[in-house]
């Protein structure tokens, strides 16, 4: 095994910390990153668990926190978090939907050193950002969004596209001017989790992103430097993959609502591997030792095309839990790679979308809710035992 | 937003509130933090940004940079690198209250 070794002159230390401190959400997102089996994992960890975690991650330099979800605000102990891992000489982040975040909070955050609140979006109209979210939530976040400014934040805007709803781009952008946005990501949905459940309905035609881009482009124009627009295009409609986690295991620590510690958000599905949890083991050898965060680093564990190919310190074969979830071997090729044996998985995909009727759907649009989740673990271990 | 575009050189100059400076000893640097990134001030950019503190203007750091560098002319080095840092907006004239 040569991993050990070639890992370890490599290995620097995790620069963002990102705890997902509850699955628990008020939203029902049919995009969510979280896995969709969520229910079946163990309780929270306490306060004082995730204060360790934040200082044993913080001794091996890790300088970015991010608290997010679920949604972080339904636990009451969010003020302690980032008071102390402010302390600790974080830059704390807060990635939320904004529900649950009332002025005495963001006054006892700022108060605590909070650096920026990252606020999502569904959509700019309200009935489709109710049906997307599931919720009535879209007066609540303009409302939010004024005491984000008030609390003198940056305005930091998420929006997630998809085929429901790129076509509103014009109002979801003026929608943030409105609200006096200063930074807009418009990331298209990467297909994950809940999202590949409901990839059918969510991946948008090529003629859809082009005109959004056009749409985005002619905006960026007209406004300026006043708002940083960011537009990231699905990995589908790429044919290089993505840098993910800019490498395994070599920036980027998750730690789960249940303690697990992971390289990504969604490591967790990738079977072979076992991940430390943080009740166990501390973070240094979590990230030194252990076999989970050693699996894919380096470039050991590659096939071919990428074990001789001259990009794969560009981008380590790009995504894991892609290449599992498209071909069944983590080992692969991202299929998004059109050098990759398996690339007609995506461009088949691909060409399906293109058709401008509604999509021929197999099951209706899956929302993120418990009981779909326990139906979801049912299916998964239904496969499991087949196979 | 509307910030002067020239750099005042005799107010105290201060941290922009997104941003975070402090040493950064995984990195053997000073660093500068901000959403989800971070920049590496190594050297004279580190003793520079170190003196921003909110009391100092851009000549009474200079000053005390040439006091504890005697001998070498860093006046226009110094006034350089915080017009980069003034454009990028990490800092900015002290605000009141």
């Amino acid at each position: 095994m040569e991993k050990a070794g070639s890992a370890q002159n490599r290995l620097g230390s995790p620069l963002w910390l990102n705890a997902e401190i509850t699955y628990k959400c008020p939203l029902h997102c049919v995009f969510c990153y979280n896995p969709t089996d969520y229910t079946q994992y163990g309780p929270e960890l306490a306060t004082e668990d995730w204060l360790r975690v934040f200082r044993q991650a913080r001794e091996l330099g890790a300088v970015q926190l991010g608290i997010s979800g679920g949604e972080p605000l339904t636990r009451d102990d969010v003020e302690v978090m980032v008071a102390e891992s402010s302390k600790l000489g974080y830059y704390v982040n807060l990635i939320t939907s904004g529900i649950g975040l009332t002025e005495k909070r963001i006054a006892a955050f700022r108060e605590g050193g909070l650096g920026q609140i990252q606020l999502s979006f569904q959509d700019s109209t309200r009935e489709l950002n109710d049906f997307l979210s599931s919720t009535k939530t879209f007066e609540l976040k303009s409302k939010v969004a004024k005491l984000i400014k008030q609390y003198e934040y940056p305005m930091v805007l998420n929006v997630v596209l998809h085929r429901l709803n790129i076509d509103h781009i014009q109002q979801i952008l003026e929608m943030a001017q409105a609200m006096g946005a200063e930074h807009v990501e418009l990331a298209n949905t990467q297909y994950y989790a809940w999202a590949m459940v409901n990839r059918d309905h969510l991946l948008p035609s090529e003629e859809q992103l082009r005109r959004a881009e056009e749409v985005t482009n002619q905006f960026r124009t007209r406004v300026g430097n006043t708002m940083k627009i960011y537009f990231v295009v699905p990995d589908y409609y790429a044919n290089r993959p993505k840098k993910c986690m800019n490498g395994w295991g070599t920036t980027f620590l998750n730690v789960a609502a249940d303690g697990l510690a992971l390289p990504c958000h969604e490591a967790r599905m990738l079977p072979g591997l076992t991940f430390p949890n943080v009740r166990d083991h501390d973070i240094r050898w979590i990230w030194n030792e252990s076999p989970g965060f050693n699996a894919y680093r380096g470039d050991g564990w590659m096939k071919e095309p990428c074990r001789t190919c001259p990009d794969k310190e560009k981008d380590f074969g790009g995504c894991r839990c892609q290449a599992f979830m498209l071909t069944g071997d983590a080992t692969n090729a991202d299929p998004i790679c059109d050098l990759s044996p398996h690339h007609r998985l995506v461009t088949d995909v691909v060409a399906t979308a293109q058709n401008p009727s509604t999509p021929r759907t197999v099951h209706p649009i899956v929302f993120r809710d418990d009981k779909n989740s326990r139906r979801l673990s049912q299916k998964q271990v239904e496969t499991t035992e087949a196979e | 937003m509307s910030a002067p575009s020239q750099l005042p050189r005799s107010v105290p100059i201060e941290l922009h509130r997104q941003y975070r400076f402090q040493w950064e000893p995984a990195q053997e640097s000073f660093v500068l933090l901000y959403p989800e990134g971070m920049v590496k001030l190594p050297g004279s950019a580190g003793e520079i940004m170190k003196r921003v503190d909110g009391t100092r203007s851009v000549d009474q750091i200079v000053s005390e940079l040439e006091t504890a560098f005697p001998g070498v002319d860093l006046r226009a080095d110094v006034v350089q690198f915080l017009e980069v840092a003034y454009g990028k907006g990490w800092i900015r004239a002290k605000q009141a209250g």
